[in-house]
């Protein structure tokens, strides 16, 4: 009952996790980094925006500095969920680990909706479900890597699979609120340090600059974010 | 490319991305009230850096010679267009990648 239920609950993110798994692995063999990076980075890191970041900073030889701070940019959200989820994952005694780590956007979103029908095990249940979308996630990587380095067409542009993937999740968040103050902050931030500091520095000013802006705006911001709880 | 220096990265990463994702259960679990500065920021955050990482994406993009961007934008607006239209993440994603690919190995 409890596994036929988190898996039904899964299937919404199956396709997408399968997909863009794939599109990560693809990608990440094309780059000249075989099987076993896809597994480990997905079992591992397992934050699907961070990992496509993570190829290019991987190739554009980073430096650890930039890497983290890109990392607790990127996945600062998560802070969020974590904060969210401490009441109803209390109590989950040894599976506490592991969902706190498997937290990610889709899981946190299938998780913190709605309560589970009569005769299913909660905790179990929360513990499949993030099992299952993490072992599609970890599939779809793998597979990808194995089709990459099969692929026989020329994969020359293939890396815009990441540009695509942000423009959408940008209008995706574009149109869950009416606030876009915040967005136009993070464009308008990025292209102001990429004019001053070039496409190899520029990385580090935007990230500080959001931050300051953001943290300048708490008045007028605040308020919005409150309300939307 | 330095595979060690990749492997650090990766290390980094994961770390990084784990004590995000720890931090509020051992430092907010108890009764302890999360500081309304780390709610607020990670609320606000995601929007800005989204943004930000769009602009990452399109970097080394140079408007200044040909072709002056014009297959990051064509590739941008066919995925916008499409998103817009029938809001398929994967279809949008998908589609959009490979008129990018056709553009650059094709017509420019």
């Amino acid at each position: 009952m409890t596994v036929k239920y988190a898996f039904a609950r899964s299937l919404p993110v199956m396709a997408g996790y399968l997909v863009l798994g794939c599109g990560f692995g693809i990608l990440l063999e094309t780059k000249g980094y075989g099987i076993g990076w896809a597994l480990l980075m997905s079992t591992f890191i397992y934050a699907g925006s961070m990992q496509y970041v993570a190829i290019d900073l991987m190739t554009g030889g980073a430096s650890i500095l930039s890497a983290a701070l890109m990392t607790l940019m990127v996945n600062a959200r998560h802070l969020f969920y974590g904060v969210s989820m401490i009441e109803r994952y209390r109590g989950t005694g040894k599976k506490k680990p592991y969902l706190m780590f498997a937290l990610t956007d889709e899981t946190y979103s299938l998780v913190c909706s709605g309560s589970v029908p009569e005769g299913v095990d909660e905790k179990r249940y929360y513990l499949l479900l993030s099992m299952m979308n993490q072992a599609y996630w970890v599939i779809g990587s793998v597979a990808g890597s194995l089709i990459g380095s099969m692929i026989s067409f020329r994969t020359a542009g293939i890396e815009f699979s990441m540009t695509a993937l942000f423009v959408v999740v940008f209008m995706e968040q574009w149109r869950s609120t009416a606030n876009h103050i915040s967005a136009l902050i993070g464009v308008g931030s990025s292209l102001i340090c990429l004019l001053a500091f070039g496409p190899d520095r520029f990385l580090i000013p935007s990230m500080v600059l959001i931050t300051v802006l953001l943290i300048g705006l708490r008045k007028v911001l605040g308020k919005e974010a409150e309300a939307h709880e | 490319m330095n595979k060690i220096h990749s492997a650090v990265l990766v290390l980094i990463i994961a770390l990084v991305t784990m004590a995000l994702r720890f931090l509020p259960f051992l430092f907010f679990g108890g009764k302890r009230k999360t500081p309304a500065f780390i709610t607020y920021l990670s609320q606000v955050l995601p929007f800005a850096i989204i943004g930000m990482l769009v602009v990452y994406c399109l970097k080394q993009v140079d408007v200044t010679a040909a072709p002056y961007g014009l297959p990051e934008l064509l590739g941008c607006g066919a995925v916008a267009g499409l998103h817009w239209w029938k809001k398929n993440t994967l279809l949008s994603i998908g589609a959009g990648t490979v008129i990018y690919m056709v553009l650059i190995q094709m017509v420019f």
